[in-house]
């Protein structure tokens, strides 16, 4: 603490990133190493490439038992051969596997899931910084990566041997190692979880007897992710595997993946950390409505529910997602949704926060969506309206009045008969609006003269006038506003990998499959 | 209810209904929460057949409308008429409890287990109980969840076949294959034994908890732990063995971190629930295994816990077991790479002091001290100073203060504010144990140091400070320490330095008060008036408020030649917040 800076001295308060700054410290965790006596000297065995071949089978059961042997990696200086050994002899594994034809017989499946679960199979480490920030802070690395990394690596090459046959796989990669794979996704190397995307879609490919149950516990994954801890690292990558599920499922749509759609997708829109995952969750939004366009409504009610009421952020993300909706919309669809959508536009447009307003005014850049409108003119025009009327003379961004000005203009254009009224009828309306809230205060006025003169009742009832807890966490992340909108939009192009069918036909999965690859 | 019955015209239930469907949520919000006014106007009888068929059909709405009326309904019972008609709010609380927000599901259950007190035996198993079933067999796993939370308040009440029946149910939700309803199921286990009759813990409870304990989810298991504490309350002594420690010996050892902290947490519950025998034999090598736990956060919960644990233990070989197996541990933890872990143990370790005795602090405890006084963390040696009053009463603070001088002045320049602020909040207890002497020789200085930190909280921290000290200290040393020193400052260059000055006097004057009337007339008054000249508008507004803090004290004459001229020229001064609080003053001091 020998430096302090100027503005430390003057306020207490210095920024997260200065903090972060003062302990440029690599973290790594990992809670691999654990209790095991002390690791055994490893010798190397002879090269596999070398054995005669009928003694390379139980050569190549030997190597695989030796790497189950694990090592301390905090310590960097102990084991140093034996790690060595195991490095090497991990690089030679996966050559082997991914090279050599005819090396996966079938007593060979037991070593090898064996192997790969002793070493990648473990309980994530506590976070080292228990307010971990994935969009500020660096993650914590694994430490034991080095061999991690290899065994992963191996794991993928195994799976995707020409050989490997899942009837005979499917006893030792069952539920539980699949749950046990589901659950590493929480780590916080991204390494680690961009392995595991790559993996995991290769078994949903080849396993079609796990496949409801992958789709189940992600259903539970997310679902304690948005009602219990608010904390997941791998949600992106998961939501990234769906997106191509989705993209595969039958028409029509099961009830299962209708129910998945309303009750996980929409509510992970509430999720504090929506921007680390929104470019997945509006592409996987997106494929079902494109499968199954009589879901339009539903979703966008949904959306409208969970809109952000106070992180402008966010909002300007939901803003994103209505527009790829809308890209794809069925004009017959946006007839059902226009008003309570066109009313939360009419919102966001008056929005004081700019990027809010020019996000939602973008929306009469996009030529689909003036079709649209300019359809529905006589609906949409009256909502909008005030709105536009007001902010062009009230808002404080000149941008945003230029681009109000634009937009008021195309909206008469369409309907010039209907504007001019709105225009002369402007003044009586919001005079009306005013006369309403009266009669409301004069009505709550005399009921509450009514609930004094009822002193029980009162009494009775002075819980009810307990502070109610505030249910807004979710929208309350309002920290910088300095977003580019166009990274909610930038959809990963690798997401896209489509598995093709459902579960009904098998055959057509290794089409699409080599773009989803770990690097 | 009387009251509502002639004005049922007056409020058309349409009207009130139009208010709980604006179109505005915040409006609507505001209905909600004064539904209660809604039903007194409609009076119960339509409260019953009009507003709660509404709401049980109208429940589609933001999560935070939701909540409110969950909040709302759970004390509704006068406004539906009555325990004889309070199971008309189930529907609506019913379709509550099975929303996805778990904020508006909990406040639903709550009001449930509320009203369900309210039933008569009759009706809760006529109208609750069935409920409880639907819940408990729903497709969508939130309303099983909130099942969970129900069981337990009616089952005392009802008949011995609906209770086997309600047993049941609690067991398919405890192997429910969703994890969130294993949860919920496991978090209400302890709760729902308590009502159970002996027996039924025996044969049923046992072995759902051993179910929860092994479950594949840690989040499930580390659950059943908190069960464990109340599941062993309840058990006679000699069938703790066979039924339950199996399972808390598993959970000691588990292999998710997660879990054995929840050991760590409750590990005092853990050790009164299963009484002294138990703990020496079992309980002290698990704590120890604890506390030498690969992973920080465990250590920190089990290091949290020793001075409870110790003092908790059978007072036959209390000490012999603390000396020799957990003061070892101890020692360790004192040069815990964690900080955490180390700041946990200096919360507690002082505790120690008082259970070991003289002998036993000196030799083995007070090094453990002193290296922690010593610790680069500076928690850890803010956690030792602010626990100094245990040491204190055993072995005196003198031992101590050669170590504790350095370590308090560092922390006083400590380059984080909020630690010296921590600091400071400890000086007027340092000062009680160290004596006026020791304090005026050492810390004094520092005490007038941090009236003039470039951090307003730590001046206005600082100034707090010593009217803390003066109260301990008297007015007499106030006078001789503290004044000159305070009144120096009123010449200072730097404005927020002779504010400081303003706002000491404040505090002084407030607690030598009246007898002192000397001491403010002669010496602060004067200063302060001076300072109404001040070209800082900030300062002459505090002027004025110091001097109707101060009017009080002063006798009428100071107060009509002296106060009352400067406040009337405050009071036209061009600085339009000087005059506010100069006119304030002379209100207050009835000046006017």
């Amino acid at each position: 603490m020998s430096a302090i800076s100027a503005s430390e001295k003057v306020d207490g308060f210095t920024r997260k990133s200065m903090r972060k700054a003062q302990k440029q410290r690599k973290s790594q965790g990992s809670s691999q190493y654990r209790t095991h006596s002390t690791p055994v000297e490893l010798s190397p065995l002879p090269q596999l490439k070398d054995a005669p071949s009928t003694e390379q089978q139980e050569l190549f059961t030997q190597k695989l038992q030796q790497c189950c042997m694990l090592f301390d990696f905090f310590d960097s200086v102990t084991d140093l051969k034996s790690k060595e050994i195991k490095r090497a002899t991990l690089n030679e594994l996966v050559d082997y596997v991914s090279t050599n034809r005819g090396v996966l017989v079938e007593s060979a499946y037991p070593e090898i899931t064996n192997m790969i679960t002793t070493n990648i199979f473990r309980t994530l480490p506590p976070s080292e910084n228990p307010d971990f920030d994935p969009e500020e802070d660096e993650p914590t690395l694994e430490a034991s990566w080095p061999h991690m990394q290899l065994v992963y690596e191996f794991l993928l090459r195994f799976l995707e041997n020409p050989d490997f046959q899942p009837s005979i796989a499917k006893r030792y990669i069952d539920q539980k190692f699949v749950q046990q794979l589901l659950e590493l996704f929480d780590s916080e190397d991204p390494r680690e979880r961009d392995f595991l995307k790559t993996i995991l879609h290769r078994i949903y490919g080849k396993f079609l007897g796990l496949r409801a149950f992958i789709r189940k516990q992600i259903n539970n994954i997310f679902l304690r992710f948005i009602y219990e801890t608010e904390h997941f690292n791998g949600v992106a990558e998961l939501l990234e595997i769906l997106g191509s599920i989705i993209n595969g499922f039958a028409l029509p749509l099961k009830a299962e993946h209708k129910q998945f759609l309303m009750k996980v997708l929409i509510p992970l829109h509430t999720a504090k950390g929506l921007a680390l995952f929104h470019a997945q969750l509006a592409y996987c939004v997106v494929q079902f409505l494109e499968k199954d366009p009589t879901l339009t409504e539903p979703v966008i009610r949904g959306l409208l529910k969970f809109w952000p009421k106070t992180c402008s952020q966010k909002e300007v993300m939901f803003l994103g997602e209505i527009e790829e909706i809308l890209d794809v919309i069925e004009p017959t669809q946006f007839k059902k949704i226009q008003e309570p959508l066109f009313k939360q536009i009419s919102k966001c447009v008056a929005n004081p926060h700019f990027q809010v307003a020019e996000r939602a005014l973008y929306f009469w850049n996009n030529e689909y969506i003036l079709s649209l409108i300019e359809e529905n003119i006589d609906k949409i025009l009256p909502i909008m309206f005030c709105s536009l009327y007001r902010i062009s003379k009230e808002h404080w961004n000149p941008t945003i009045v230029a681009l109000v000005y634009n937009v008021l203009k195309t909206l008469m254009e369409m309907n010039c008969t209907l504007f001019d009224e709105l225009t002369s009828s402007y003044k009586a309306d919001r005079q009306r609006e005013k006369k309403k809230e009266q009669e409301r205060d004069e009505l709550w006025k005399k009921l509450d003269e009514l609930r004094l003169s009822n002193p029980a009742l009162v009494q009775n009832n002075s819980h009810g006038l307990l502070r109610v807890q505030n249910n807004n966490n979710n929208n309350n992340n309002n920290s910088s506003n300095n977003i580019n909108n166009s990274d909610t939009q930038d959809r990963d192009v690798d997401s896209a990998v489509a598995i093709t069918t459902d579960e009904k036909e098998p055959d057509s999965m290794a089409a699409g499959e080599s773009t989803l690859s770990a690097k | 209810m009387a009251g509502a019955d002639g004005d049922d015209s007056l409020y058309p239930i349409a009207v009130l209904i139009d208010e709980l469907r604006n179109e505005d949520v915040q409006l609507r919000l505001n209905s909600i929460k004064k539904l209660s006014t809604i039903a007194l106007a409609l009076g119960v009888e339509r409260t019953r057949t009009e507003l709660l068929p509404f709401l049980t059909d109208t429940i589609y709405d933001e999560d935070e409308v939701l909540l409110a009326l969950a909040e709302q309904l759970g004390n509704f019972t006068m406004l539906v008429g009555g325990p004889e008609y309070v199971h008309c709010l189930l529907p609506p609380l019913e379709s509550l409890a099975t929303v996805e927000e778990t904020v508006v599901r909990d406040k639903a259950v709550e009001s449930l287990r509320k009203i369900s007190q309210e039933h008569s035996p009759v009706d809760l198993e006529v109208h609750f109980e069935p409920l409880v079933k639907r819940l408990a067999s729903g497709d969508w796993f939130t309303s099983r969840t909130s099942a969970c939370g129900l069981f337990s308040v009616c089952y005392p009440r009802v008949s011995s076949t609906v209770k086997a029946e309600i047993r049941q149910h609690f067991r398919t939700l405890c192997s429910d294959d969703t994890p969130m309803v294993r949860r919920a199921a496991a978090s209400k286990l302890g709760e729902f034994a308590k009502v159970l009759e002996l027996d039924y813990v025996k044969s049923d409870i046992i072995s759902l908890f051993t179910a929860l304990a092994s479950d594949e989810q840690d989040s499930v298991r580390l659950l059943a732990v908190e069960a464990c504490v109340s599941i062993a309350t309840l058990l006679p002594q000699e069938d703790l063995e066979t039924l339950v420690m199996p399972t808390l010996r598993q959970a000691a050892e588990d292999k998710s971190w997660r879990v054995r902290y929840m050991v760590a947490d409750k590990f005092s519950e853990l050790q009164k629930a299963v009484g002294p025998e138990i703990t020496k034999n079992d309980l002290v090598p698990a704590f120890q295994n604890l506390l030498k736990d690969c992973e920080a956060e465990v250590r920190a919960a089990a290091a949290n816990k020793v001075k409870e644990f110790c003092e908790n233990l059978p007072e036959d070989n209390r000490e012999q077991i603390i000396m020799t197996h957990i003061l070892p541990c101890v020692k360790e933890l004192v040069s815990d790479t964690n900080q955490h872990v180390k700041s946990a143990l200096a919360s507690v370790i002082m505790g120690l002091s008082t259970i070991l005795g003289k002998d036993n602090t000196i030799e083995h405890l007070l090094p453990l001290f002193l290296a922690q006084l010593k610790d680069e963390c500076p928690e850890v040696r803010l956690n030792i100073i602010s626990n100094l009053d245990c040491v204190n009463e055993v072995i005196g603070i003198r031992q101590l203060s050669q170590s504790l001088l350095p370590a308090i002045v560092e922390l006083a320049e400590d380059a984080k504010w909020r630690v010296r602020l921590a600091i400071i909040e400890y000086m007027p207890l340092l000062a009680g144990q160290l004596g006026v002497e020791f304090f005026d020789e050492k810390l004094n200085t520092l005490c007038m140091a941090w009236l003039i930190d470039h951090v307003y909280a730590i001046r206005e921290a600082a100034t707090c400070n010593l009217m803390k000290l003066v109260e301990k200290f008297g007015a007499e040393w106030a006078q001789n320490t503290i004044v000159p020193k305070v009144l120096g400052m009123a010449n200072d260059p730097n404005y927020l330095h002779r504010m400081t000055t303003l706002f000491c006097i404040n505090v002084i004057v407030h607690c030598c008060g009246y007898p002192y009337r000397e001491i403010t007339t002669k010496q602060m008054l004067p200063v302060v008036l001076k300072m109404s000249n001040d070209q800082v508008a900030n300062v002459r507004f505090n002027v004025a408020k110091s001097l109707q803090k101060i009017g009080p004290v002063l006798d009428s004459n100071a107060l009509q030649t002296e106060v009352k001229p400067v406040l009337e020229k405050l009071a036209s001064d061009t600085d339009m917040d000087v005059k506010y609080f100069a006119q304030e003053a002379i209100s207050v001091l009835a000046l006017a």
